[in-house]
Order: C-alpha cells, then sequence, then structure tokens
C-alpha cells in the first residue's frame, strides 16, 4: 500500500503491462496488475508469478483505467495479460471525450 | 511524466506507421524512436547542457526533441531570423550547449567556445546510422526536468526565456489528445516555424495521437495548397497571416479543392472577422478550430469549436454571432477568471486581465522563476472578458492599452469597429504620449484595394459606435501594418512609425 502521486510509473510484476497514474486518491491505495500488486518500473520482479483468474482480460495501450470512484486513473503505457483493479474490483477503460484537434 | 513517454508509446503501439514527411525523408515512429535514442546518446557523452536547433522544420527537428528528452537536457528551438548581436545573445545563454542548424551557418557558428555545432543533413544521418551500439532504454521520468526552453521575442532587455517542464507539456497532452485517436492516413500539415509553441506542441499531440506530421518549412499559400493536396492532409495549424494569404489566393482560383481537409484550427493572433467568415465558404466541408493559448501555457487553453463556428455563422442573435471572434471555452482541465487590476474576480462581460489555472501552466521564465500565484493562477498579461455562457474574448496585451486622461482604452476595441467599416482592411491602434492627456488614440489603418475613407468619416464611424473618448485623433494611412512572421502585429514599430510622423 503507498500514496501514488500523478506521474509516478509502475508495471505489472505477472505481465508486461506498464502504467503511468494520471489521478490518485489521497490515501493509500494497492493497485493490482493480474491480481498481483504493482511494482515501481525500476524494481526487479520476482519470476515465476502468474496472473490470478478473473483478472485476466489484459490491458491496451494508450487506454485510461478508472475506478468505480473516479479518484483513481491509470494510463497504460504498455499492454499486457493481466487485468488492473483495484480492492478486488477491476477497473474500466474511461470513455473518451474528444475535443477539436488545435495543432 | 516525461515527452519520452509519448515517443515510447507510439513506437511500441504503431511503430510502422509513418510518423513525419519532410520532402522525400519519411520515419516511421520505430525509426524516431531508434534516430532520438542514438541522438541522445550522442548528447550525453558530449556533456554539454542543452540541445538547440536554429534552422526551418526538417526531419531532424523531432528527432531533436526526443533526443533532447531522452538525454535529459532542455531542447531550444531559436528563432532562425535572427542574425548577428540578436542571435549572439542567444547563443550565449544555451552554452554549454550542441547546436543543429542549416548547413549554410555550420562554418559561420563553428568555433565558438563551448557550442557543438552539427548541420542538419549530418544530424540526421548520424541518428539514423544503423550500426550504432543497442540503444541505452534509460531516460529521466523527473515531471519537474525542463522540455523547452522557448525565447520570446521582445526586443529591449536580455532575451526572456520561458520554461516549460516535462509535466506542464505531457499534461497538455492527456488532458486533449488521446492516444493513437487518428487514422492510419491522417496527416498534419505543419508550417509554423520550430520556435512557435505550437511548432512544439503539433509535435507531441501528432506523436501521441498517431498523426503523420508533414512539414512545410517555408510557407506560401501555394506552397501550403500543393503540398496539403499532395499529402492528402487531413488537419492543419495556420496563423492568421497565414490563412488571410490562403484565402486571398483561393479569391483567384474560386474553390479550396481539398476534400481530405476535415480539420483546419487557427490561433496565434486575433483574426479578423471578414477573413474566417470568408474561409468558412471556400471550405464547406472543413471543421474549423480557434485556439488561443500561451508559451507560458504549453500551448492551448480555450477553443472555439467547429459546431460553435457553425453556429455563429448562422445565428441571428448577436450575442451568439459576436462568438466567431471569441477564443471559445477553456479546455476541461483548465480554469479562467478574469480579475481587474487588484486582483478581484470580476462578473460575465467584465473586462479585465485573464488568469488562467491547470497543470499545464507553466508561467516560469529562465532565471525569474515561476509567476503562478499563490492560488495558482497565472496572470496572463492578456486582456480579456467571459460572456455568461463562458467564452472568452480576448482584448489584446494589458500592456498594450491606452491610458488617456486616466481612463484604460484596449485599441482591440477600437480596432474592431474600424474593421467592420467597408473601405478598412486592417486597422492598429495605439497611445502616444500627449501633454494634455497623458497619451492620445491615434490609428493607422489599410484601406481595402480601390477604396479609401476620409478621416473625418473614420473619426464619425467610431464615435456613432463608441464613447467619444475612443475616437482617434488622427488617422494614418498605410499600404501595410507590420507583423511578425507568426503574424503578430508589431505595435513597437506602429507606435514608433507614427511618432516619427
Amino acid at each position: 500500500m503507498a500514496v501514488l502521486k500523478a506521474g509516478t510509473r509502475l508495471k505489472s510484476s505477472v505481465c508486461s503491462t506498464e502504467v503511468m497514474v494520471v489521478a490518485a486518491p489521497k490515501d493509500d491505495v494497492e493497485v493490482t496488475c493480474g491480481g498481483a500488486p504493482l511494482a515501481e518500473l525500476g524494481a526487479d520482479t520476482p519470476d515465476g508469478g502468474s496472473i490470478a483468474e478473473g483478472a485476466a482480460e489484459g490491458t491496451q495501450i494508450g487506454k485510461r483505467y478508472v475506478n468505480e470512484a473516479g479518484d483513481l486513473e491509470i494510463l497504460c503505457t504498455k499492454p499486457g495479460e493481466g487485468s488492473l483493479g483495484v480492492g478486488g474490483a477491476l477497473l474500466t477503460v474511461k470513455g473518451a471525450k474528444p475535443l477539436p484537434s488545435s495543432d | 511524466m516525461n515527452l519520452m513517454m509519448l515517443l515510447e508509446m507510439a513506437a511500441e503501439g504503431m511503430g510502422d506507421r509513418v510518423a513525419v514527411v519532410s520532402g522525400d525523408v519519411r520515419l516511421t515512429y520505430g525509426e524516431l524512436f531508434e534516430a532520438s535514442g542514438r541522438a541522445a546518446a550522442r548528447l550525453r557523452a558530449s556533456e554539454l547542457d542543452h540541445l538547440a536547433i536554429l534552422d526551418t522544420s526538417s526531419p531532424a527537428l523531432p528527432v531533436a526533441v526526443f533526443a533532447a528528452a531522452w538525454a535529459g537536457k532542455p531542447f531550444v528551438p531559436l528563432n532562425y531570423r535572427l542574425t548577428g548581436d540578436e542571435l549572439d545573445r542567444l547563443l550565449e545563454q544555451i552554452l554549454p550547449g550542441q547546436l543543429i542548424t542549416d548547413a549554410d551557418r555550420v562554418d559561420s557558428l563553428a568555433g565558438r567556445s563551448g557550442l557543438e555545432v552539427i548541420g542538419r543533413g549530418d544530424y540526421l544521418a548520424s541518428a539514423r546510422a544503423k550500426d550504432a551500439e543497442s540503444l541505452e532504454r534509460e531516460w529521466s521520468m523527473d515531471p519537474d526536468e525542463i522540455a523547452i526552453l522557448l525565447f520570446t521575442s521582445g526586443t529591449t532587455g536580455p532575451p526572456k526565456a520561458a520554461v516549460i517542464r516535462h509535466k506542464h507539456l505531457v499534461s497538455y497532452i492527456l488532458m486533449s489528445v488521446e492516444f493513437m485517436s487518428a487514422d492510419e492516413n491522417d496527416a498534419a500539415l505543419v508550417c509554423v516555424p520550430p520556435y512557435h509553441i505550437a511548432g512544439m506542441a503539433a509535435i507531441a499531440s501528432s506523436v501521441y495521437a498517431g498523426r503523420r506530421i508533414v512539414q512545410l518549412p517555408n510557407f506560401t499559400p501555394e506552397a501550403w495548397l500543393e503540398l496539403a493536396r499532395k499529402e492528402q492532409v487531413t488537419n492543419a495549424f495556420v496563423v492568421p497571416t497565414m490563412l488571410a494569404r490562403i484565402v486571398e489566393l483561393l479569391e483567384g482560383e474560386g474553390s479550396a479543392d481539398l476534400p481530405h481537409l476535415r480539420a483546419l484550427s487557427y490561433g496565434g493572433g486575433k483574426m479578423p472577422q471578414s477573413v474566417i467568415e470568408r474561409a468558412l465558404e471556400l471550405f464547406p466541408e472543413t471543421n474549423f478550430a480557434n485556439a488561443y493559448g500561451l508559451t507560458e501555457t504549453s500551448s492551448t487553453i480555450s477553443i472555439l469549436g467547429p459546431e460553435d463556428h457553425r453556429a455563429a455563422i448562422v445565428s441571428d442573435d448577436p450575442k451568439v454571432r459576436r462568438r466567431l471572434v471569441s477564443v471559445g471555452q477553456p479546455l476541461p482541465a483548465i480554469e479562467v477568471e478574469i480579475r481587474d487590476d487588484e486582483g478581484n474576480a470580476l462578473g460575465a462581460n467584465e473586462r479585465g486581465e485573464i488568469y488562467v489555472r491547470g497543470e499545464q501552466v507553466s508561467g516560469e521564465y529562465l532565471g525569474k522563476g515561476s509567476q503562478v500565484q499563490e492560488d495558482g493562477f497565472f496572470p496572463t498579461r492578456d486582456g480579456g472578458s467571459l460572456d455568461e455562457d463562458g467564452y472568452l474574448f480576448i482584448e489584446g496585451r494589458i500592456d498594450d492599452i491606452i491610458v488617456r486622461g486616466g481612463e484604460n482604452i484596449s485599441p482591440g476595441e477600437i480596432e474592431d469597429v474600424l474593421l467592420k467599416h467597408e473601405a478598412i482592411a486592417d486597422a492598429a491602434v495605439v497611445g502616444l504620449p500627449d501633454e494634455q492627456w497623458g497619451e492620445k488614440v491615434v490609428a493607422a489603418v489599410v484601406y481595402k484595394a480601390g477604396d479609401s475613407a476620409s478621416e473625418a468619416e473614420l473619426q464619425q464611424w467610431v464615435k456613432d459606435r463608441l464613447r467619444s473618448s475612443r475616437t482617434p485623433e488622427s488617422f494614418d494611412f498605410w499600404p501595410e501594418l507590420p507583423y511578425n512572421e507568426t503574424g503578430k502585429l508589431l505595435r513597437r514599430t506602429v507606435r514608433s512609425r507614427l511618432m516619427a510622423g
């Protein structure tokens, strides 16, 4: 458990998923991927972990994932086999609200 | 939060798409990523502190932007029109640094202490050479590192550089662009120079959207139209003077004949209403967007979108129609407030200074620190107002306000009225020193071809529409007004010419 900061980059410990935190609640929160807690991007992760059942829908690059409360937003920067979750519930893909292109 | 993350994702998610087209050169996202990595290795090995570019747009530009981010050094696009002392003063600021420039300048700039000068062609060739050792896939992810230093065009005092950190530019992109939202065939025509914030934003947003960048290094309306047709361009950004010249050229040709152009955005200066109205007719299928932003806000903070344009052009309601000359509504992640001289918030339709708050707002100058206030708002020094529905109207720079007999007069207000006169093509209003009033209101105007109007007639025209203190005491009639190459009216030049009589 840790307080997440916008801009922090994390990776899955059981698949190739990498993410960046876009928005996070003020309190401690533990984000998982494939059922296992995310690790710091540069950290070593033990081999042999496996994706938990029910958390294997995969992540898509460039998609933003949000929790039900709407105070956590995670951007997938590299896709993988696991699903992102928090507190046992899976995060859902945030719908894009396109703005007119301005540059 | 680093620009490199955007390119890394593009290379990972769409590595085979074409990222940039310049003449005959094409680079995919994968190639751009690798070239940036090699250029970054060279920059790191040099142990120099900045990567500057003194050149028009070329494929070396996006390579250098990302090489600097990769190596953790500020990227500094310099105005390639500068020469002599002006250029020397800027070069002093980037020492020790690496400088990419066109072949013609290499010899004259080489040999300066602390400056490694590299020709554009050599730079790109060595970045693309595949023999180099494997890429070092390590870059800083510190969001507080400086991404870009952009020197402002001030002509008095030492040069002033706006500081844009990675967190500002990346926040802007993440808040306004969806990853890979462009179609495979989408292409953005980029004709603003690298040293304009819109040129930098275009690279970052196109890379993240997956939209091919088509570079036009030297704008002419003929070249713009030809390239847009040849590359089947879907998106483009122009400054007002460019659109005015495109519209002027098309008057002779009839139709724009750009069936692929879906979106045309403009900004960087005030758009004359007659130009945008004519452009809407000439480009009936194109979505127009007016973008307002500053260097210090990492580009766009407010947009007048395509729906707003259409609603305004067909409306009989003056309030809605007037929005065609607004800059639309602030982006969702941006807060805008209008405040008076004492910093108190003003209500709808009240004129004051535009204050802005948001993650993309840097508000910082090199050596002077951040100008962002404790409440998170940045005073832009632009005057303006918000209407009751939150549409933002820009009134020009606060520093250009004329103070006549203690009364604040916005030149833009008088210029708008003059531009509505059928004989007037362009107008500039400035304050000149006056013994009685402190400042007096004076105008320089340009007639439409074949038209004219007397001074007395124009004075009456203004008097009928604005308070009498707004009536210019005298008019000068000029063949054209002085603008810089990115379409900003040079008021200082107008003022000094009028002073000289």
